[in-house]
């Protein structure tokens, strides 16, 4: 159960790869947060009571919830438009996806380790990798916010494999997810939108040497 | 003592926020200056107790918050002046001193800490702290640099955490699930060596934000340029020393293990680019201020090479962090004044400092010397150190290239400040020079003096500390 549901995350980012509207985004980012609600109730079964509330909070609060309507909200004060407008035609960035599937899943072939669980590690990494593409590849501002969104994803799903010994780490994740995510997004909402008018990545390139 | 310290910095902190009088402003930050001085001296004669299970201050940990507290009140000092100076509304001069509270605090317990994990939560609240000094002015230049910086450092914290949770799983190997310093220690010939060169790639990848180094230096050198100068000596100073506690702590571990030679050839190639980065943008860079910024980035680079080549390097390294803080923090500290003289922060409206400045100009040109590391500068010695050791490791072809880039950064350095100090600057109207008070530049003597005295006559207590702070590595 648990690896279909990894799975499915998996090609929730081949999705993201060639989706063309932030709507699209949006929708996915939501998508996963409900499939790690699902994981890490499969996964952590040793623990307590308060953590589980807790990472319920997160999953299905926080990342499927609070963040995708607090993105869309920004969308529309903003006047953002629909497009990703990423820099590489869809096609390009399916197989660099792939691409990166594929890396990992040779990477974790290579490791000798018995308590290693692979595919929720392959899933990991290729999430955080493609977050990474993501950020580099697409032109607007709130596009790298997602970009950094799916890699808090591939994150907390690596917090899981260490999860049942130790909860603190777990904890940790979500303290990042949490901190980050009202951070960036509050710097967002409240200045950006009101000091540049059309926000994408090529109004900030003032400071340069 | 520690919890009492960070529960009365954090009260402070946020009275300071919400408070609009300037009067208790005063007295709170007097409150604060106090408490740091006690706190430091109590835990320098504390010296390795445990305190609420996560801390202990070691001697690294203690040498670092000397120097933050010595670089931290005139910091403070410094944005008094500048506030007055720009008279701001009360609700930003309150979140500008709360957030420079919050920061000193949260840098000084991510040196003390013991657990990596509790060293991350502090790193993020330097985060946390730090985008609220950037963005200080409110306009749209210092939102890019704040921006960039809170992103930037968003995906280091992430490249951290998920450094830790590598480690976690090297040290599950070895059948425990303890994280702290000391244990990691204890076990590191048992740690799984695939998970620890993963872990060791992202813990020192994520700290290179903090640190300055290549590759995700970029961030820093925006959020020095656009912060409060004071803010900036900081950013510049103490705030990358924590990112070298952070990789320093996770080096000592991993050199008693098999993977010594291969982090020391990755340290290595990070200073080397970082050197690089470093000698280019000085050539180019044509803002005071960011041509500080940079030099600090070179300075990080010779440092950690320092650590690299071993032997007496590791001295060197920590004695050459610990005068770079002091003179950096001086520079800053004074292009305040040369700001408040020329408005602008560009190499070309400036010039003949010493027509309007007598004393600030004698600062900038004896920081100037110090940050060069010429002969009287504590700084040279450090530096020679560094080549010895570069020397006595068989790098003699990093040594050369360094030495090359090294002279240019000087020539470029010296360029830009003799360009400041000496040639009259064109278009300028002297009518309305400010009159600056001399006794304004007497803490940047004083650090100054402080390298230069380090450097060259160490007191015994301060080359014990830095004995004891390497005695972990191999010699």
């Amino acid at each position: 159960m648990i690896n279909v549901l990894l799975i499915v995350l998996l090609i929730s980012l081949l999705y993201l790869s060639i989706a063309n509207r932030l709507l699209t985004y949006i929708k996915i980012l939501a998508f996963q947060g409900v499939i790690l609600f699902g994981v890490a109730f499969i996964e952590l079964n040793d623990i307590n009571t308060v953590n589980l509330v807790l990472i319920l909070l997160e999953t299905i609060i926080v990342k499927a919830i609070l963040v995708p309507l607090f993105i869309k909200y920004i969308i529309k004060k903003n006047n953002i438009t629909r497009e990703t407008e990423p820099f590489l035609p869809n096609f390009v960035s399916l197989i660099i996806v792939t691409t990166i599937i594929v890396i990992t899943i040779l990477l974790s072939n290579s490791i000798s380790d018995t308590h290693l669980e692979k595919i929720s590690f392959i899933v990991a990494l290729s999430t955080l990798f493609t977050g990474l593409f993501i950020i580099g590849t697409r032109k607007k501002i709130i596009t790298h916010v997602m970009g950094y969104l799916v890699i808090e994803n591939g994150v907390f799903i690596l917090s899981l494999a260490v999860g049942n010994e130790m909860p603190l780490l777990v904890n940790l994740g979500i303290m990042l997810d949490i901190f980050a995510s009202v951070l960036i997004l509050g710097i967002f909402v409240n200045k950006i939108g009101d000091v540049l008018k059309d926000v994408d990545v090529d109004q900030l390139r003032n400071l340069k040497d | 003592m520690i919890g009492i310290y960070l529960i009365i910095a954090v009260i402070i902190s946020l009275i300071l926020f919400f408070n609009r009088k300037t009067q208790l402003n005063n007295i709170l930050l007097i409150a604060y200056v106090l408490l740091q001085c006690v706190f430091t001296i109590y835990e320098y004669n504390h010296l390795n107790v445990i305190e609420l299970v996560y801390f202990k201050p070691d001697a690294l940990g203690i040498l670092l918050l000397i120097t933050l507290t010595i670089v931290g009140i005139p910091a403070l000092y410094h944005s008094y002046l500048y506030i007055k100076g720009h008279e701001g509304n009360p609700r930003s001069r309150g979140i500008y001193f709360s957030a420079m509270v919050m920061l000193i605090t949260a840098i000084g317990a991510a040196y003390l800490s013991n657990h990596i994990a509790v060293t991350w939560i502090f790193v993020e609240i330097t985060t946390l702290s730090a985008s609220a000094l950037i963005y200080h002015h409110r306009n749209e230049r210092s939102l890019e640099g704040t921006w960039k910086y809170v992103f930037i450092c968003a995906i280091s914290v992430t490249l951290i955490f998920i450094g830790i949770l590598f480690l976690s799983m090297a040290i599950r190997q070895a059948g425990s699930t303890d994280l702290t310093f000391d244990n990691l220690l204890l076990k590191a010939p048992v740690l799984n060596v695939f998970w620890l060169r993963l872990s060791f790639l992202f813990i020192f990848t994520g700290f290179t934000a903090k640190l300055g180094l290549v590759p995700m230096y970029t961030a820093g050198i925006d959020a020095k340029d656009k912060a409060p100068a004071p803010a900036g000596a900081l950013f510049a100073t103490v705030l990358m020393n924590m990112g070298f506690v952070g990789i320093y702590r996770i080096y000592v571990v991993i050199s008693h293990t098999t993977m010594f030679a291969w982090a020391n050839h990755v340290i290595m190639i990070a200073a080397f680019l970082t050197v690089f980065v470093a000698t280019v943008y000085m050539v180019k860079v044509k803002n005071i201020k960011r041509m500080l910024a940079y030099s600090g980035i070179e300075h990080m680079g010779l440092v950690m090479l320092g650590l690299a080549a071993g032997g007496i390097g590791y001295y060197a390294a920590i004695l050459h962090i610990i005068l770079h803080a002091f003179v950096k923090s001086s520079l800053f500290f004074q292009f305040s004044q040369v700001y408040r003289v020329y408005q602008s922060k560009s190499i070309y409206d400036v010039g003949n400092y010493f027509k309007y400045n007598l004393t600030g100009a004698m600062v900038v040109l004896i920081g100037f010397i110090c940050a060069t590391a010429m002969p009287p500068s504590g700084m040279f010695i450090s530096e020679f150190m560094i080549f010895s050791a570069l020397f006595k490791a068989h790098q003699i072809a990093v040594l050369v290239l360094i030495m090359i880039l090294l002279t240019m950064i000087i020539w470029a350095f010296g360029k830009n400040i003799f360009k400041l100090l000496f040639t009259p600057a064109e278009d300028f109207d002297e009518s309305h020079v400010p009159k600056i008070n001399p006794l304004h530049s007497l803490s940047q003597f004083g650090l100054i003096g402080l390298s230069v005295y380090l450097g060259l006559n160490p007191p015994v207590q301060f080359v014990n500390l830095i004995q004891e702070a390497i005695k972990n590595l191999p010699h």
